[in-house]
Parts: C-alpha cells; structure tokens; sequence
C-alpha cells in the first residue's frame, strides 16, 4: 500500500456553481485544498485525479428520465414548468449551464475514492466535494443534484458486494440516502442532525427506523438547537459504537458536512472545532475495528466557508494521516485569503473559547438528547 | 380535504353469517383491530371491533372452555349503533368525533352501502398532509396581528422570494391581539426572507436570525 489515504481532486469539481449569491459555494473545497498545501499535509503523490461518472453508474439510483431532464435543464433547454417537478430551476436548486456534467464529477469523485479503498489501494479515501445527500432518486433537493453517497453505496453493493454503513453528522438529516436504502438490510443509515421540527428538510426522527427487510437498519439521532461539543459528540460516538457492532460493516462512508458550527448561518447548533476534530478520530477507529480499516469520506453542508470549512475539513485529512495540526494557521494561506473573506479569519485550529455566549438551557438539552440518544439504540438493546 | 380523499378504499370486510371464530382469524391475518360486517348486498350492518372479540373471547386461564361459543355468527355480538360518515364529509368533522366520542374508526356509507373506512390511522395520515411534514422543507413561525389580510402580507413576501409553500398553519397567540402563522417552505435557505420579515416589523419567532441566535 502505497499511501494509507488518498485525496481526490481537480478543479474540475469546483465547476458545481448554483450562482454567485448561492450559499453553497464550492470555492470552500478549494480553499481546504489550499490550506493543507500551505500547511504542509498534503503531498503531490497523495492527490488522485477524479474521474466523471457515467450514466449508467448515475442511475443506480436515479431515475433516468431525471437525468435527461438535468441535461437539458443544463443546455437550457428544459421547460420551466418540467424543471419544478424535477426541484429543478427552484431557490435551492437553480439551473446552471452544465449542471450535468459539474454534477457527474462530484458523483466520479465520490466513485473513484471508493474504488481505491475497495481495491486496496488505500485504506481511506476523501472527497471532499461530495456528500450531497438530500438529492432523490427523481427529484433535486436542499442544494442537491445527484446524490453522490447514495450512487456509492449501490455501487459497493454491487460491485464489491459490501455491507456498508453511512454515517451523516450533518447539521440537516441525510434524507436522500436514508431513503434510498429503507429497505435494504444489507446498508445502514446513522444520521446525526439538528431536530427536523423547525429545520430543513423535516425528517430524521427517532420513528424512522427502515422498511420491511430494512425494519432496524436506519438510525436517527435528532439533537436539539443549541447543542453543544459535548452532547453532540456524545451522541455521536455512542451511537457510531453501538451502530457499528450491531450492523458489523464491511466498509464505512462518512458524509462530513460541517454546518453544525456555531458560525453556520443556516442552522442552530453550537458545535466548535473540537466536534470537528473528535468526529473523524472516531470514525477512523471504528473502521479500524470493524472494517480493516476501509474509510470514505465525503464533505458535505458547511455555510460559512470562511470560518469553519476549510479548517474542518482540512483537520478531517490530517486524521486520516494520522496528525493534528494545532497553533497558529498557515500565514500564506490567511495572507492570500483575507481580504476576500466576509468575516476576519480564526488565525489557530483551534476555536477560541467564549465564540459564543453560554447556553441557559444547556443541561436541559444535554439530558433530552441523551433520552433521545437511547431511545434512538432501543431497537438495538432489544435484540441483543 | 374531503374523506372521499383521506379513507381506507379497499375494506376488509366480513358476511354476517360467518362465525366469531373466522372473524379473529381474519383480524389476526390482516392485522386489523376493525371488522366491518355486510350483508349479501353489501349493505353495512355493523362493526365488531377488538373490543367485541375481547368481550367475547375467554379468559386467558379458560382458553379452552365453551369453544361452540366461536361458532356463533358475528353479527351476534357486532355493534350496530355507531358513527358513520359520508365520502363528501370533510375531515375536520370526523377528528371532532373521534375527540369527543372516542371511537377507534368511523365506515364511510353511500346511503346503506359500506363505500371506505376511516381509522385513527388515516386521521393522523390526514394532518400529517396538512402540516406538510411529508416533504422536505424548513419550518418558519412569524407572530402577526390579528387582523384580516395579514396572512396575505406575508405569504406575498414569500412569492416575492420565490418560496414554494407546503402547507400554512395559524396557532392562536397567548396574546389575543396576535396570532402565529406556521409555514412549511420548500428551502434550505428560509433566511433572505426572514431577515426581510424582521426588516419589515414582523417578529420571527422561529428560526432565529445568525446574530441574534444566542438562545434567550
């Protein structure tokens, strides 16, 4: 094995551009990659180059006649009406010249990470602009194309023949990929996100549990606005524990959004680096344990590209090497960066304490999401 | 929604003539805890419900005993006097019934003839649509006062911002000069067109705006 983890990217998958207002922005993926060449954890035999998907790997799990209509849509040549039945040309999806072939990157990106993990050639793999789990089989959702993490795990399925467990620690719930497999016994669906009872999409409560064979094989831990580092990582390596030892996987997909920080405008939990830095130490152990070590990671949400994307994200490639950056922030990349950032830069990894005020409900909070947390492992304790 | 639109269409039902016995059996298999009974016509006669099988079943320390009693016909012991709806009966009606007579299922009749059935179930089913939780979508809570057209003002906002509605709910305020309109939009993003509402002297009471979210 040449390295233990490779780093898929080009420029060809910043081409994922809604509009220049649009709160997701991939120039975040660009701004990770750059950090981790100035901080000097990034090496030029560690990159690989994506490739694009194809149509038929696309519709393994969308429907055909939705791809179609995202080509079209990309050579402006779709009918508005058409393109709303699609959740095409919306607020959150605006159409966008080739939009297809910007999509099938991601989805090629996503793909060719799991080819090396699954070959061997690597135990980890990152592509960092994946993760797009809201998108449905007919239908683009919550910035969402096509859902890259759904189209790998059907394509481990069936080319590899793999047991997969995905794990969302999204601030939103991974609704497209939980739906795609809810009633398949052989992927397993954990979702940690902020409660749906006010936040997009809705979804992701501790009743969704699978369907029919699937019966058990989706989990959901809803926690509550305003939860902070500790609760939420909490909740998170419980149930990534006991989830893992239940389900027994062969292989572990991760979708590392990171817009449950504090600084995300669109949510309302309060995470700092920290949740960032444990999430993956506890993802690459798991794997360890249960998966020789197989590990994919994606990105994901993430709506403050400044502040929190590319230290998050670059912290989660430095785990799968095995280092942890701390101090003071590469002085190029902050040089380069700060007069296009729309907030001051953080000069450290680290978050400095009191980013925020302290929260008057916070052991209120801590103890529902621990009653949600076991409520949410019940079926689990049953069996056992 | 019209209960044409929100019942159960194809009923599981039972003839008149067959026995206590097939009736359980029937419930088991199906797994139903409603049974209505027909006669040959089709005309609805009556409904025998878990409570009727409990009532005539045996103790669990007496299983054994009086089994000719499950030979006896259902309509032995179904219930005859009960609440029904017509399929052009809207909804809220039928979820005042189940509040305040606490039944468990009301059969939908065309004069005598059993056209569907309504369970808790399908109740719940139906509020389900109407909060609009069945599709992916950001929830908004904006305090207006009660007065006519408010509802109009701020939905206009939301075409404004192109914001597709899934569904709108309006809660009574503890505050009787105010009310609480509840929108279910089809976003990611609610927050261009809170900052907006807050800009233009509306209270958001939910989401919190970046800023402003330190909790209260």
């Amino acid at each position: 094995m040449k390295n233990d983890s490779v780093f898929v990217y080009s420029p060809d998958l910043l081409g994922y551009k809604f509009s220049e207002t649009h709160p997701f922005n991939q120039l975040r993926v660009q701004l990770a990659y750059e950090l981790l060449r100035d901080s000097g954890c990034l090496n030029d035999d560690q990159i690989i180059k994506p490739r694009q998907a194809t149509d038929e790997e696309i519709i393994l799990i969308h429907d055909p006649g939705y791809v179609e209509a995202v080509k079209q849509a990309g050579q402006g040549q779709l009918n508005r009406e058409i393109a709303l039945n699609y959740g095409l040309g919306t607020e959150d999806t605006p159409i966008f010249p080739n939009m297809h072939e910007a999509s099938s990157w991601i989805v090629g990106a996503t793909l060719t990470a799991v080819d090396h993990v699954m070959e061997g050639k690597s135990k980890h793999a990152l592509s960092l602009s994946g993760g797009l789990h809201h998108g449905f089989r007919g239908k683009a959702s919550g910035f969402c194309i096509y859902n890259d993490s759904s189209i790998a795990i059907e394509y481990m399925k069936r080319k590899y023949n793999a047991r997969v467990l995905y794990v969302d620690t999204d601030a939103h719930h991974g609704d497209g990929v939980q739906w795609a497999f809810y009633d398949d016994p052989d992927v397993c669906t954990l979702s940690i996100h902020e409660t749906g009872r006010y936040l997009f999409p809705g979804t992701g409560s501790i009743h969704e549990k699978g369907a029919g064979k699937g019966y058990g094989f989706s989990f959901n831990v809803p926690v509550d606005a305003f939860t902070e580092d500790e609760s939420f990582l909490e909740c998170y390596e419980k149930s990534l524990w006991e989830v893992a030892e239940f389900f027994k996987p062969d292989v572990i997909i991760t979708q590392n959004g990171v817009d449950a920080h504090y600084y995300d405008p669109l949510t309302h939990l309060s995470v700092t680096m920290k949740t960032y830095t444990e999430i993956p130490r506890i993802a690459k152990k798991v794997a360890e344990k249960y998966c020789g070590g197989r590990w994919i990671a994606t990105g994901g949400g993430g709506y403050d590209i400044w502040r929190v994307v590319p230290r998050a994200w670059s912290y989660l490639w430095c785990v799968m090497n095995d280092q942890a950056p701390s101090g003071q922030i590469a002085e190029n990349w902050l040089k380069r960066w700060t007069n296009e950032a729309k907030h001051p830069l953080p000069p450290t990894w680290e978050d400095e304490s009191g980013i925020y005020k302290p929260i008057p409900r916070k052991d209120e909070i801590t103890s529902k999401n621990r009653a949600t947390l076991e409520k949410s492992l019940y079926s689990i304790k049953k069996s056992s | 929604m019209i209960v044409q639109n929100m019942m159960q269409k194809n009923v599981v039902t039972i003839h008149e003539s067959e026995t206590i016995g097939t009736a359980i059996q029937l419930m088991l298999e199906k797994d139903i805890r409603n049974l209505p009974v027909i006669d040959k016509n089709g005309d609805f006669l009556g409904l025998v419900t878990d409570r009727e099988v409990k009532d005539a079943s045996p103790s669990i320390f007496h299983q054994n005993e009086h089994p000719e009693d499950f030979e006896k016909p259902v309509s032995s012991i179904m219930k005859q006097a009960i609440f029904s709806a017509h399929p052009f009966d809207i909804a809220e009606e039928l979820s005042t019934i189940f509040y305040e007579h606490n039944v468990s299922c009301i059969p939908v009749l065309e004069e005598t003839k059993l056209v569907g059935l309504v369970t808790e179930r399908e109740m719940l089913h139906a509020f389900i649509l109407l909060t609009g939780t069945h599709q992916p979508g950001s929830h908004l809570e904006v305090v207006v006062p009660n007065e006519a057209g408010e509802l109009a003002k701020v939905a206009s906002v939301l075409k404004d911002f192109h914001l597709n509605i899934s569904s709108v709910l309006v809660y009574p305020s503890h505050n009787e000069r105010e009310k609480i309109i509840v929108f279910r939009v089809g976003t990611m993003n609610p927050l261009p067109v809170i900052e907006h509402l807050i800009d233009n002297g509306y209270e958001v009471k939910w989401p919190p705006v970046p800023g402003e979210r330190d909790e209260k």
